[in-house]
C-alpha cells in the first residue's frame, strides 16, 4: 500500500499534507472526537489506517466486529480522535452491532460523523447516510471507491450529492489516498463551523410524521437543545429500550444540556462499550 | 435548566405518549419506513449518479438474478456445497494417509528409542501410544480436510454469496418463526459451532437469537466433518463403483447437512411455538456487492484464523484424551481392561439405537471435541490401548465389519448420531456465555442429544422389524 500522507517536505502539492500528522494510538488527550461510520465492506477501515497510521484487521462479517476500534491523528495543531464504528447498513434494528453505532453517534457526542459511502452502490449506502442524518447535521459524505465507480461507468456528481444532503461530500479513494485531504480538511472546517451543514430530512408517511411532530415538543421539553428530537421520537415509537431509558433516568437531558454548552468536547465522551 | 422534580414527569408524560402513539400506528410502520427510506435514497440518486451503459454491471445483476431465482437458487446452492465437499473429500485423501504415515512412524522410533534407552513400558505407552497418537491422529484427520475446506468456505465468504444464501432460505427461517440471518449463523456452524452461536448475534430479536443459538447444533461442524467424510468414503462410497465413489460420498454428506437443516427448521418451529412463542421479524438484508476475492486475505483468514486455530484447539483436548484412553484401555479389572467394562456395560443401551458401547464412550470422552470420537473408537476397538497404522480406507472397513460386526445399520445410525448429539463442550460454554441461563444452555445441550437417541432408535428399529 502507498502511503497516502507522505512526510511534510515532499508534499508541497497538497497544503493539507504539510499540516497532518498520523498518531495511531496515541490517544491521552484529544480536542475534537469524529466517529466513522458506514457499511461493510465500503473501505471505512481503509479510511482509518490511512488517517490514523494504525493496520486495523479488516473483518468481513457483519456483527463479528461488535466492538470499535480507536485511533488519532493531528492536523493544524489540532488533535482529532478518530472512533470506527461497525460496518452497519442500517440503524434501524436492535442488534448489537447498529446498536453500538447507533449509541455512538447519539450519546457519545462526536463532533464530526463520517459516513464512508461505497460510489458502486450509492442507492444502498445513501440508506444509512439518510439515518445518520436524522441524528445530527455534523456530517461529511466521504464518497469512496470513486476509482472502482469510474472502471464501472458510474458518474457520480458529488457536488449535487452534497446538495442534495446539505452536507459535505468529498470524493476519495482510500486505498491509494486520493481525496483524503480534502477529507481532513472538511472534517476540520465541519468541527470548527466553518463549514455550516443543513442536513436533508426524508419525508416520512403521514401517519408516522404527524405522530413524530406530536412528541417533539415534549421531547425538547425533556431535553431542550437536543439536534436529534424527531430522530428520538422515532426511535420512541420504534419502542427503543435504550432511548426510553435514557429518556427516563434523564440521561438524554444532561447530553442535551451538555451540547448546547460551548464547544469543549475533549471530556464529554461517555463511554458506552460497558453497557452492552 | 429545569428543576429537578419536573424532569421525570415530563419524560414519563412523553414516554407513555410515545406509547400510546405507537399503538395507533398502522402495524406495517416499519416497513412503512423503510420503504421512504429507499424511495429517498432512490430520488437522490437519479439526481446524483449517471450510469454509463457497462457491461459489468448487467453482468452483475444477472448472476443475482439466478443465484437468488426462486427456482434455480436452492439447487444451485446445494450443487455448489456438493462441489465444496467433494473437492474436500478427493482432495484430502492422499495428504491425510501420508501424513498419518509420516507420524506414525515418528512414533514407532520414538517408541523403539525410548525402549533402547530402558524406559518403563507404561511411560512409552502413556507418552507415545496414547498422547502423541491422539495428536497424531487429530492432525492427519484433520488438518487436510480443512485446509482444504476452510479456504474453499472462505472464497464463497469473500465473493459475497453468503447473505445470498441467507436470502434464498429466508422464507423458509421466516415460516418456522424464526429469523433470515439465523442461515448465516449457520453458515458460521460448519466451521464451529462456538463461533455459530457467536455469530448469533447478528440477530436483533432476543427471541429469534435463542432459537438460532439453540439449534446452531444441527449444523455438523469441522470436528464431525472427519467422522461424516470417513464413514461416507467407507461405507457409503463402496457400495458405488469407483468412478462414482467419491461423488457418491460428497452426496452422502450433503444429505446429513440437509437432514441437519431439515431438523434445524423443525426444532426451529418447534420453539417458536412453545417455549419461544412470537412473530418472525422483518429484517433487510442488502447483498453486498461481489467483489474478487483477494487470494492473500482468504489464505491468511482461512489457514491461520480458522484451521490453525481449530486444529490447536483439537490438539489441545486430543492430548488429555489419549492419555485418558490409554489409562482407560490398559488399566485392568479382573480379566478386562477399564474400556471394555464401561464398553459393556454401555452395549445394551448402544445396540438399541444401532450402535455399540464402543461408540458411546467413544462420543462421552469426545466430549470436550467431537474431533476425537473417531480415534477414541479405533483404539478401545483395538483392545491394547493402541491403533494399528490404517494406512488404507479399506483396512479400516475390513477391521470394522470383519471384527467389530458394523453393518450398513451402524453406519448410517452412527452418521446420524453425529450430526444429533449433544454439543462439545466449548460450544456448551459459549452458549452460557451468550445466554447467561443455565436453563437455554441446558436445553441447548439436552434437546440435540435427545433427539439424537430418538431419531437412531426409531431408524434402527425400523430396519431391524423390516429384516
Amino acid at each position: 500500500m502507498s502511503t497516502p500522507f507522505p512526510s511534510g517536505h515532499d508534499c508541497s502539492h497538497c497544503p493539507a499534507g504539510a499540516q497532518l500528522a498520523q498518531m495511531g494510538i496515541e490517544l491521552s488527550h484529544h480536542d475534537h472526537l469524529v466517529a466513522l461510520a458506514g457499511n461493510p465492506n465500503t473501505g471505512k477501515s481503509s479510511v482509518f489506517n490511512a488517517l490514523t497510521g494504525l493496520k486495523q484487521h479488516v473483518g468481513n462479517w457483519p456483527g463479528k466486529t461488535v466492538t470499535r476500534a480507536e485511533g488519532a491523528f493531528a492536523y493544524r495543531g489540532l488533535h482529532y480522535k478518530l472512533v470506527d464504528l461497525p460496518g452497519t447498513y442500517s440503524l434501524m434494528s436492535a442488534s448489537q452491532d447498529e446498536q453500538v453505532a447507533r449509541d455512538f453517534i447519539l450519546f457519545g457526542q462526536p463532533d464530526c460523523t463520517v459516513v464512508v459511502m461505497d460510489a458502486t452502490a450509492l442507492e444502498r449506502n445513501l440508506n444509512l447516510t439518510l439515518q445518520v442524518l436524522e441524528i445530527t447535521g455534523r456530517v461529511v459524505a466521504c464518497v469512496n471507491l470513486m476509482d472502482e465507480a469510474e472502471r464501472k461507468g458510474i458518474d457520480v456528481d458529488v457536488r449535487a450529492l452534497s446538495r442534495e444532503l446539505g452536507v459535505p461530500a468529498v470524493p476519495t479513494v482510500a486505498r491509494t489516498g486520493r481525496g483524503l485531504h480534502e477529507l481532513v480538511e472538511t472534517i476540520a472546517g465541519v468541527v470548527s463551523g466553518a463549514i455550516p451543514t443543513r442536513p436533508r430530512k426524508w419525508r416520512q408517511n403521514p401517519a408516522l410524521e404527524r405522530a413524530v411532530e406530536q412528541l417533539v415538543p415534549l421531547i425538547e421539553e425533556v431535553a431542550p437543545g437536543l439536534p436529534s428530537a424527531r430522530w428520538v421520537a422515532y426511535r420512541l415509537l420504534d419502542g427503543d429500550h435504550t432511548i426510553r431509558q435514557s429518556l427516563l433516568t434523564g440521561e438524554l437531558a444532561r447530553l442535551a444540556a451538555a451540547q448546547s454548552a460551548p464547544a469543549a468536547s475533549g471530556s464529554r465522551l461517555i463511554a458506552l462499550e460497558g453497557g452492552q | 435548566m429545569m428543576p429537578e422534580t419536573s424532569a421525570p414527569t415530563a419524560a414519563e408524560r412523553l414516554v407513555r405518549r410515545a406509547d400510546e402513539l405507537r399503538r395507533r400506528l398502522p402495524p406495517d410502520f416499519r416497513d412503512q419506513v423503510v420503504t421512504s427510506l429507499y424511495a429517498e435514497a432512490g430520488r437522490i440518486v437519479n439526481r446524483v449518479v449517471r450510469t454509463r451503459p457497462g457491461r459489468r454491471l448487467s453482468w452483475e445483476q444477472r448472476i443475482d438474478r439466478l443465484v437468488t431465482s426462486p427456482v434455480f437458487g436452492l439447487p444451485l446452492m446445494l450443487a455448489l456445497l456438493a462441489l465444496v465437499f467433494w473437492i474436500t473429500i478427493v482432495g484430502a485423501n492422499y495428504p491425510s494417509s501420508l501424513l498419518a504415515r509420516g507420524l506414525f512412524a515418528i512414533e514407532a522410533h520414538a517408541a523403539a528409542w525410548f525402549e533402547a534407552w530402558g524406559a518403563p513400558w507404561w511411560l512409552t505407552g502413556f507418552l507415545w501410544h496414547g498422547v502423541y497418537r491422539g495428536l497424531a491422529w487429530v492432525i492427519s484427520v484433520m488438518l487436510p480436510p480443512m485446509a482444504i475446506f476452510f479456504p474453499l468456505f472462505t472464497i464463497l465468504e469473500d465473493l459475497g454469496y453468503l447473505p445470498r444464501v441467507a436470502f434464498n432460505l429466508d422464507w423458509l427461517f421466516r415460516k418456522a418463526g424464526a429469523h433470515g440471518k439465523q442461515a448465516l449463523t449457520m453458515a458460521m456452524g460448519f466451521g464451529c459451532n462456538a463461533a455459530g452461536v457467536i455469530a448469533t448475534r447478528v440477530i436483533d430479536s432476543p427471541r429469534e437469537r435463542l432459537i438460532a443459538i439453540l439449534t446452531n447444533n444441527f449444523v455438523p461442524c469441522n470436528g464431525r466433518f472427519p467422522t461424516l467424510i470417513m464413514l461416507a468414503s467407507v461405507f457409503v462410497a463402496a457400495a458405488f463403483p469407483p468412478a462414482l465413489a467419491s461423488l457418491a460420498a460428497a452426496g452422502a454428506v450433503v444429505g446429513i447437512v440437509l437432514l441437519g437443516a431439515v431438523f434445524t427448521l423443525i426444532v426451529s418451529w418447534g420453539l417458536a411455538r412453545t417455549v419461544l412463542r412470537g412473530e418472525a421479524s422483518a429484517f433487510t438484508l442488502e447483498l453486498p456487492p461481489y467483489r474478487r476475492p483477494s487470494i492473500l486475505r482468504i489464505l491468511y483468514t482461512s489457514i491461520i484464523d480458522r484451521t490453525i486455530f481449530v486444529l490447536l484447539r483439537a490438539m489441545a483436548t486430543a492430548a488429555p484424551a489419549g492419555a485418558v484412553i490409554w489409562l482407560l484401555a490398559n488399566i485392568h479389572a479382573g480379566s478386562a481392561s477399564l474400556a471394555q467394562h464401561v464398553a459393556s456395560f454401555l452395549d445394551p443401551l448402544g445396540h438399541a439405537i444401532g450402535l455399540d458401547g464402543v461408540i458411546l464412550l467413544a462420543y462421552i470422552i469426545a466430549i470436550p471435541a467431537n474431533e476425537i470420537v473417531v480415534p477414541t473408537m479405533l483404539m478401545v476397538y483395538l483392545g491394547t490401548g493402541m491403533m494399528i497404522e490404517l494406512e488404507s480406507l479399506d483396512q479400516l472397513r475390513a477391521l470394522l465389519v470383519d471384527g467389530h460386526s458394523w453393518t450398513l445399520l451402524t453406519a448410517v445410525c452412527l452418521m446420524l448420531f453425529a450430526l444429533l448429539h449433544n454439543p462439545c463442550g466449548t460450544t456448551i460454554l459459549t452458549i452460557w456465555k451468550e445466554t447467561r441461563s443455565a436453563k437455554w444452555t441446558l436445553l441447548g445441550a439436552l434437546l440435540p442429544l435427545a433427539l439424537g437417541f430418538l431419531v437412531t432408535f426409531a431408524v434402527a428399529q425400523a430396519v431391524r422389524a423390516w429384516g
